[in-house]
């Protein structure tokens, strides 16, 4: 599975989202409903599943599942 | 309502934190701070657990709209007495915590930032839940910590580690947390408490000249750096930077605001 699948499954299970509903260009924040706290759970998830370590200043304008997937991808 | 509830059971005192959104500290909570520590008698509990009743998390830290609000009309001479005698009191607050004479334990859940991870660094002993997240946030703001955080970091882990958080204003989650020493346990989301209760029962038989010896032998109270950060926050806090800060942090509507 790729990265941004992973990634959609994993912010699906956290936020109790259909993952069919979310695709890889879809803005997280709008699409999951989510503020900046809850972000930081999702953070936290990505950094236990995926086993890396992402600081935030890395997320700056890192809106989108694939954005993020991308960032993910550098860090593994 | 009152934004704390302080009980005690069975030896161990309670500091139960409950002021939406997010434990944000601020003059209610900081009165209710002191209240609460002058109703603590060390001679009848061994432990102190700290901890939040709210999902939103430990504590965001400094109430920055209250902040906001006592300097967006200038800053006076007279604005930052009033600044300076409200820091003593915090700090006043933060170094009772740290010296009372009962094992402290602060059970952290998702945020914990700024003035919130001053509050937790005032504890022996740190409980995470998997969910939290520490940060020093303050140069997004064109300041420091001021409630004594970068004494008692320093205190606690390496001088790289506070650099890092302080120099990033990132967030560390739970598990790294543990690995660079600031928290003592890791535990899964709704179990905090209750580790931090099994701990504490275990503090209330052992003796107290004992417990109390350790404490202040193997907890060394940075004083003269206490009073170093304060000067500096105080500097800092008369440019406009900071105003700027606190406006921009106040007026966004992002829900983004914590990001950098």
């Amino acid at each position: 599975m790729s990265t941004v699948d992973r990634l959609i499954q994993l912010a699906a299970k956290r936020f109790k989202a259909d993952p069919a509903g979310l695709s890889p260009e879809d803005d997280f924040f709008d699409k999951l409903g989510i503020d900046s706290l809850k972000a930081l759970d999702l953070l936290t998830d990505v950094e236990e599943s995926f086993g890396v370590e992402i600081p935030d200043y890395e997320l700056q304008g890192v809106v989108t599942f694939a954005a993020l997937a991308a960032v993910i991808d550098r860090r593994k | 309502m009152n934004p704390l509830t302080l009980t005690l059971d069975g030896g161990v005192y309670t500091l139960a934190l409950h002021a939406p959104p997010c434990n944000e500290i601020g003059t209610e909570l900081l009165e209710a701070l002191e209240d609460a520590l002058d109703r603590i008698d060390p001679s009848q509990g061994a432990a102190l657990i700290i901890r939040s009743e709210l999902e939103a998390g430990f504590s965001a830290g400094a109430n920055l709209r209250e902040l906001y609000a006592a300097i967006r009309d200038g800053k006076d001479e007279a604005h930052l007495c009033r600044l300076a005698a409200w820091l003593d009191r915090i700090h006043a607050v933060m170094d009772r915590l740290d010296l009372l004479p009962l094992t402290t334990v602060a059970v952290i859940n998702r945020v914990c930032f700024g003035g919130g991870f001053e509050l937790a660094l005032t504890a022996d002993i740190l409980i995470a839940e998997k969910t939290a997240r520490f940060a020093f946030p303050e140069l997004r703001l064109g300041i420091i910590p001021g409630f004594g955080g970068i004494p008692r970091l320093q205190r606690d882990v390496g001088n790289a580690v506070v650099r890092d958080l302080l120099t990033t204003g990132r967030t560390l989650n739970a598990t790294r947390a543990q690995a660079v020493g600031l928290v003592s346990q890791v535990v899964p989301v709704g179990e905090g408490r209750r580790a931090a209760e099994a701990l504490a029962a275990q503090q209330v038989k052992y003796d107290r000249d004992a417990r109390t010896t350790c404490k202040a032998f193997m907890k060394p109270f940075p004083k003269e750096a206490l009073a170093a950060e304060k000067a500096h926050f105080l500097r800092l806090f008369r440019n406009e930077a900071v105003t700027q800060g606190l406006r921009r942090f106040v007026e966004s509507q992002d829900v983004r605001p914590y990001l950098p």
